[in-house]
């Protein structure tokens, strides 16, 4: 029974589902330090800073996830995109490093609160934007001989990776604005809903301009999106995100206040799986497949009695965790 | 040929200098979040004032401790990538498991208990909390355990096989997970963070009884932790030479460059104390050494034979000099340990455990030592592996990413500068909390705090009333 189920697909999709859950719960949290410097010191930043604060460093356990999750199960991976892709990587995590301990010193040692301000924005920022550019770089492909990436360490940089970089800051902090809409009452959540409005547009567009390019990258990603009846299904993508832009710029006006937040996180859904169409079933597009790249069965097999157990588990105590933490945030915390 | 090993030194230096940083933090959270269960359940069993006001003194430091462990962790979980690829390769199919058990124990412990322990004693009661405290205490052993079976496999490797792409692929899980060093470094390695703890609680005690004798936060804290630096400190030394022993039987090249053992002793070899080892010409300068007595301490005899580096082909050598000194700098702060422990009991004994100002001065100098002995161990064990990261399977030169020299460069100079800018402060910020004194009535967290550091679930802190600032 077990033996018929492919667990390299199993394991594909759990990865896929640890990197989408990174991106959606740290997406919106990296997304108010990055809009941070737009609110005021005091009362506004502390009320931005504390509707996060609780729920941070959790999200970011997914990427550790996410990164010890492709080690183990599909090494060869691992071992192609990290080098590759390893000064994007590198100011990722250094980025991660200032902005998390930042809300534990912001608060500590308030005579130099703008300086960790500063902190807390710059590395929101330079994680956002390598995370964008290490996608857009493994898109436009890179270099694998034998089993090594064999290109060099500034292959990543072109104006592809840099344009996921710019739409990914943008999107993330469109999460982030529209998390303080929900979150918020009075002059923040009014400045919040101003930015989300432009931030939407921004957005949009880098959606727009990243599909229409991915095509003529070198890869095979024309032909999985537009060859009959493949396009019948995938058509459907591009369709839904227009009614969601749609919907989203509707109800936002109208001065809905959760719908925005979740308009955007069906954005960002529907990115990813067009993503996915893109991709799969490669993990190194156009190189290695998953199969390809994967460990063997005794592995897969050993974590999976793990994982199967824990991540539920885990999901139950953050779902909990986030309806606790409903409902309108001031400057002292949630109420 | 040259820039290829300009590449690799960087990459072991900057591999080397962040898992340094790294350990210390959980070194230090291991310990202390036995030392909160003890404190709290003795305030459980004994209702005496004090044990609270002291957890609620050190809750605070381990709050930040606890938060760069996490940031410092995040890192190490890409290094094998970034810098070490072909290793991450050859290796993940066996240790990417455990390393992702790890990782799942320490979300776990996030998930359930951190929250509680850290927010919640108000509104969870004192029992379940102290239930909390001991599931993270029980949660930081969990990932040290697959923490040290991970390594402890790169030293004595087996239950395994290779497939045809040259991978290690498992074989019998069993005999992966309990390899023969396992065993030997866990106890090792856990007594060594206890010790840590003791030697800073013991410090941060001496300290404050400097300045006033009379603090009972203080004299407590510091007879705790005398009491145990004086039970714990003999029982590491036992341990120490049971796992060197297990080395000498497992990898006998590294007990050879730790003893300076360039030549073979067909009857009895002399324990070097001290002296320059030099790698070219390949002996000891200047030895001051006491005959026959490394023989009888690896092998119970003084005439037994012990073999030297000259039966190792030289590509095989790991860098002696690095070795002989650092587990030198471990076994010369043990035994500085073990004398206070000693000195401590006497002073008890006399009933002079509070008044002693020379044995506080000794405890406050020997605050740090922990951390010092446990980076040292760490260096004689790893750099006593090289030239191998998988002991005598693969070697470090074949373990490198491709990466050239500049890009390596950049990354580290750019790792030592932010580690010690950020985790320099946030050193300061527990040592500004250590000098406060402990006092009846001691917070928790501050007062009109929000909740930050709480790992993924800090709702049940809170419970139905959500209210985030709370005091305890």
């Amino acid at each position: 029974m077990l033996a018929n189920i492919d667990l390299t697909v199993v394991w594909a999709f759990i990865i896929a589902f640890a990197v989408f859950a990174y991106i959606v719960m740290d997406g919106f949290d990296l997304g108010i330090g990055i809009l941070f410097p737009a609110f005021q010191p005091g009362r506004e930043r502390d009320t931005a800073m504390n509707s996060i604060a609780p729920v941070w460093d959790g999200n970011e356990t997914w990427l550790v996830l996410g990164g010890g999750g492709l080690f183990a199960v599909f090494p060869l991976a691992y071992a192609v995109i990290l080098p590759a892709l390893y000064t994007p990587i590198i100011a990722m995590l250094l980025g991660l490093i200032f902005r998390g301990v930042a809300f534990e010193f912001r608060w500590r040692d308030p005579r130099h609160r703008a300086l960790w301000d500063v902190a807390f924005t710059g590395g929101s920022v330079v994680a956002a934007f390598a995370q964008g550019i290490t996608l857009g770089a493994l898109l436009q492909g890179i270099k694998v001989e034998g089993r090594a990436y064999a290109g060099g360490w500034w292959d990543w940089l072109t104006p592809f990776s840099l344009l996921v970089g710019a739409g990914l800051v943008c999107g993330y902090a469109l999460l982030g604005a529209t998390w303080l809409v929900m979150r918020t009452e009075g002059s923040l959540q009014d400045r919040a809903r101003r930015f989300s409005l432009w931030l939407g547009a921004a957005t949009v567009a880098a959606i727009a301009a990243v599909s229409a390019a991915t095509p003529f990258l070198n890869g095979p990603y024309g032909e999985r999106w537009f060859t009959m009846p493949n396009v019948l299904l995938t058509a459907q993508v591009p369709l839904l995100v227009a009614v969601a832009s749609f919907l989203f710029f509707r109800l936002l006006r109208s001065g809905a206040e959760r719908s925005p937040f979740l308009l955007a996180l069906g954005l960002f859904l529907l990115s990813f799986v067009g993503l996915g169409i893109s991709i799969f079933p490669d993990i190194v597009p156009g190189r290695v497949t998953i199969w390809e790249a994967a460990a063997p069965y005794a592995s897969q097999i050993f974590l999976l009695v793990g994982a199967s157990v824990l991540i539920p588990i885990i999901l139950i105590y953050t779902a909990y965790s986030y309806w606790v933490f409903r409902g309108k945030v001031d400057a002292a915390g949630y109420h | 040929m040259l820039a290829n090993v300009d590449a690799l030194l960087l990459a072991r230096w900057q591999f080397g200098f962040t898992v340094a940083f790294h350990i210390v933090f959980p070194a230090f959270s291991i310990g202390l979040a036995s030392y909160l269960a003890v404190l709290e359940g003795l305030w459980l069993a004994t209702g005496r004032q004090v044990f609270i006001d002291l957890f609620r003194y050190w809750i605070k430091i381990f709050a930040i401790g606890f938060a760069m462990g996490v940031v410092s962790g995040l890192v190490m979980s890409y290094q094998f990538g970034t810098n070490w690829s072909v290793y991450a390769d050859k290796t993940g199919p066996v240790l990417g498991p455990l390393m992702a058990y790890e990782v799942l124990s320490a979300f776990f412990l996030e998930a359930g208990f951190l929250g509680v322990m850290l927010f919640g004693m108000t509104k969870v009661g004192p029992r379940l909390h102290f239930l909390a405290t001991l599931m993270v205490a029980i949660g930081t052993f969990f990932s040290a355990f697959w923490i040290l079976s991970v390594n402890s496999w790169m030293q004595t490797p087996q239950g395994y096989a290779f497939n045809a792409a040259g991978q290690f692929v498992p074989a019998d899980w069993w005999a992966i997970v309990f390899n023969p060093s396992f065993p030997y470094r866990l106890v090792h390695m856990v007594l060594a963070a206890y010790l840590t703890t003791a030697l800073v609680v013991g410090a941060v005690g001496a300290w404050h009884l400097l300045r006033d004798r009379t603090n009972e936060g203080a004299r407590t804290m510091f007879s705790m932790a005398m009491g145990m630096i004086a039970v714990v400190a003999p029982i590491q030394i036992l341990a120490g030479d049971a796992h060197g022993l297990n080395t000498l039987e497992h990898q006998p090249t590294k007990v050879m460059a730790m003893e300076g053992h360039f030549q073979s002793h067909p009857d009895g070899a002399p324990l070097i104390l001290f002296g320059l080892p030099d790698q070219e010409a390949g002996t000891v300068r200047y030895a001051v050494e006491v005959p026959k007595l490394s023989s009888l301490i690896l092998k119970h005899g003084l005439n037994e034979p012990l073999k030297g580096l000259d039966t190792v082909p030289r590509e095989n050598w790991p860098p002696v000099p690095v070795v002989f000194w650092s587990f030198r700098v471990m076994v010369s702060l043990g035994m500085l340990m073990l004398l206070l422990g000693v000195v401590s009991l006497f002073a008890r004994f006399k009933g002079k455990l509070y008044e002693w100002a020379v044995l506080h001065r000794f405890a406050l100098a020997m605050g740090p030592a922990g951390f010092v002995a446990v980076v040292a161990g760490w260096i004689t064990t790893e750099v006593g592996r090289q030239p191998f990261t998988v002991y005598g399977l693969l070697r470090t030169a074949e373990s490198a990413s491709p990466l050239s020299a500049p890009a390596v460069a950049a990354s580290l100079i750019a790792f030592v500068v932010i580690y010690f800018a950020v985790f320099g402060m946030g050193i300061l910020y527990m040592l500004h909390l250590m000098a406060k004194s402990p006092h009846r009535g001691e917070h928790g967290i501050e007062p009109g705090a929000p909740i930050r550091t709480a790992g993924i679930t800090p709702a049940p802190a809170v419970g139905s009333g959500r209210t985030l600032h709370l005091a305890e």
